[in-house]
């Protein structure tokens, strides 16, 4: 791997973002604006704060995997990618790139969206810093899965439908409608497997509690191993030789 | 795809690969720089197996769409490219300079005519001034001005020692090869240099010629 090419990547990413404003406006204000909404929709500031952190986790995970299997899937189906792999650059190279661009994009989203909770009277017993860190693993790893999941799908459309396959399931049993441990024996098994679990229970945490136990820390790690793991799965379905 | 290829491309020439729309052209081509898999057989590129990790850098590829960004301007795509192959800095100027889009270079590439779009693939395939160029229709949908321009760049980069590989289905530019392969349905028809093709069928056009080797082959 070579940062600078890395880097170039990245930057390469954000000026093709650059050349499409309306994209950049839908990725940071949409989860705000969906918050506002379910604040009134609760019409409630208590029960606001009590859903509002683990949809800072999930709003993020789900924009950021949409965007980016699509973005990928542009690059196998343009033949940009197939060029890449004829040069030198790591396949890490490219991905990394791909998710530090969208990490940076995530960070103004995840800012703007705690920010716009906190306005609308989300009450948080921990620090906001450690709300920011998890919601920005969550991006991060839907950036990573939707590199992942656009080696599945061959047009854009197909790359669309992985959303309800890939991010819904993981919204039902993350422990928001239903706390884990009431669920079917195969679900909890089934959420105890899934990243987005862990992200919420880390949520709740800094939310409820002044200080950062195990359980966050947990669930943090959960988050960044998984990002690896997607990013490794995803390098390994970039074939330098196709049939 | 492809059947029995035993060919050998000249080193410092430009070789046109020839034939119909759909007869393995670009098969071949992705062959060559290493994408495809070859089932059985083996493809040697400047001496090393096709898709030899040593080989990247080495070998120059642009397909026949233009595989570059559609929302980056040139200059921006060059610019990525370059940092991708490796190639010196001083190889961004050089390429937009050789393809002729100086006019150009910030422009969106999605905004440019289809020529344009193609010449910014080829520039992209010319950093880091790679000895072999895998050209996959490169003069498609250029007006002839640009096309004579093309084939002047292809006979510059020859004599300083660069091998080409240019696809084309238009016969006529298979007269500005100096090596030729004929390509039909996945066999090699034949291989020759133009005016011996010509003589050899006693034709005047690479039309005629191509003709004549068909009903040459059916009749065989």
């Amino acid at each position: 791997m070579n940062p600078t090419v890395t880097l170039g990547t990245a930057t390469r990413v954000l000026t093709q973002l650059r050349h499409d404003p309306r994209t950049i406006a839908l990725l940071v204000l949409v989860p705000s604006a969906l918050l506002i909404m379910l604040r009134y929709v609760f019409n409630s500031a208590t029960v606001f704060s009590r859903v509002a952190p683990a949809l800072l986790g999930f709003f993020p995970f789900l924009l950021m995997f949409l965007v980016t299997s699509i973005t990928m899937l542009r690059e196998r189906s343009s033949g940009t990618l197939e060029r890449l792999l004829t040069t030198r650059m790591a396949k890490l190279d490219l991905l990394i790139g791909y998710a530090l661009a969208f990490a940076l994009v995530a960070v103004l989203q995840v800012a703007l969206a705690v920010a716009v909770s906190i306005w609308l009277g989300l009450d948080l017993g921990g620090a906001v810093w450690a709300l920011v860190l998890i919601a920005l693993l969550d991006a991060v790893l839907g950036v990573a899965l939707g590199l992942l999941a656009s080696a599945f799908a061959r047009t854009e459309f197909q790359a669309l439908q992985f959303m309800p396959v890939v991010v819904l399931p993981q919204l039902l049993v993350c422990g928001l409608f239903e706390p884990r441990g009431d669920m079917a024996d195969v679900l909890r098994w089934f959420s105890n497997v899934m990243p987005l679990s862990y992200a919420v229970e880390s949520l709740q945490q800094v939310a409820n509690l002044p200080s950062l136990d195990a359980t966050y820390l947990r669930g943090a790690l959960v988050l960044a191993g998984s990002v690896l793991a997607a990013l490794g799965l995803a390098a390994a379905t970039l074939r330098r030789r196709t049939a | 795809m492809l059947d029995h290829i035993d060919v050998r491309v000249r080193g410092a020439a430009v070789t046109g690969l020839i034939g119909p729309s759909g007869c393995g052209k670009t098969t071949l081509m992705r062959a060559i720089i290493g994408t495809q898999r070859i089932t059985s057989g083996t493809a040697l590129v400047l001496d090393r197996p096709a898709g030899d990790p040593t080989l990247r850098g080495e070998v120059g590829y642009a397909s026949q769409e233009a595989s570059v960004y559609d929302d980056l301007t040139v200059a921006q795509n060059i610019r990525y490219f370059a940092g991708a192959v490796g190639a010196p800095t001083t190889d961004i100027d050089r390429v937009i300079d050789q393809v002729d889009l100086r006019d150009v270079t910030d422009r969106l590439t999605g905004r440019l005519s289809g020529g344009q779009r193609s010449r910014v693939s080829l520039a992209v395939a010319m950093l880091g001034s790679p000895r072999l160029l895998v050209l996959d229709e490169p003069t498609v949908g250029l007006d002839p001005v640009l096309r004579e321009d093309l084939w002047s760049l292809f006979a510059r980069l020859t004599a300083e020692g660069t091998t080409l590989l240019v696809s084309s289905h238009v016969m006529q530019e298979a007269e500005r090869c100096e090596d030729l392969l004929l390509l039909r349905n996945g066999r090699v028809l034949t291989q020759d240099a133009p005016s011996a093709l010509m003589l050899r069928t006693g034709t005047h056009s690479m039309d005629a010629a191509f003709l004549r080797l068909i009903s040459e082959e059916a009749a065989a």
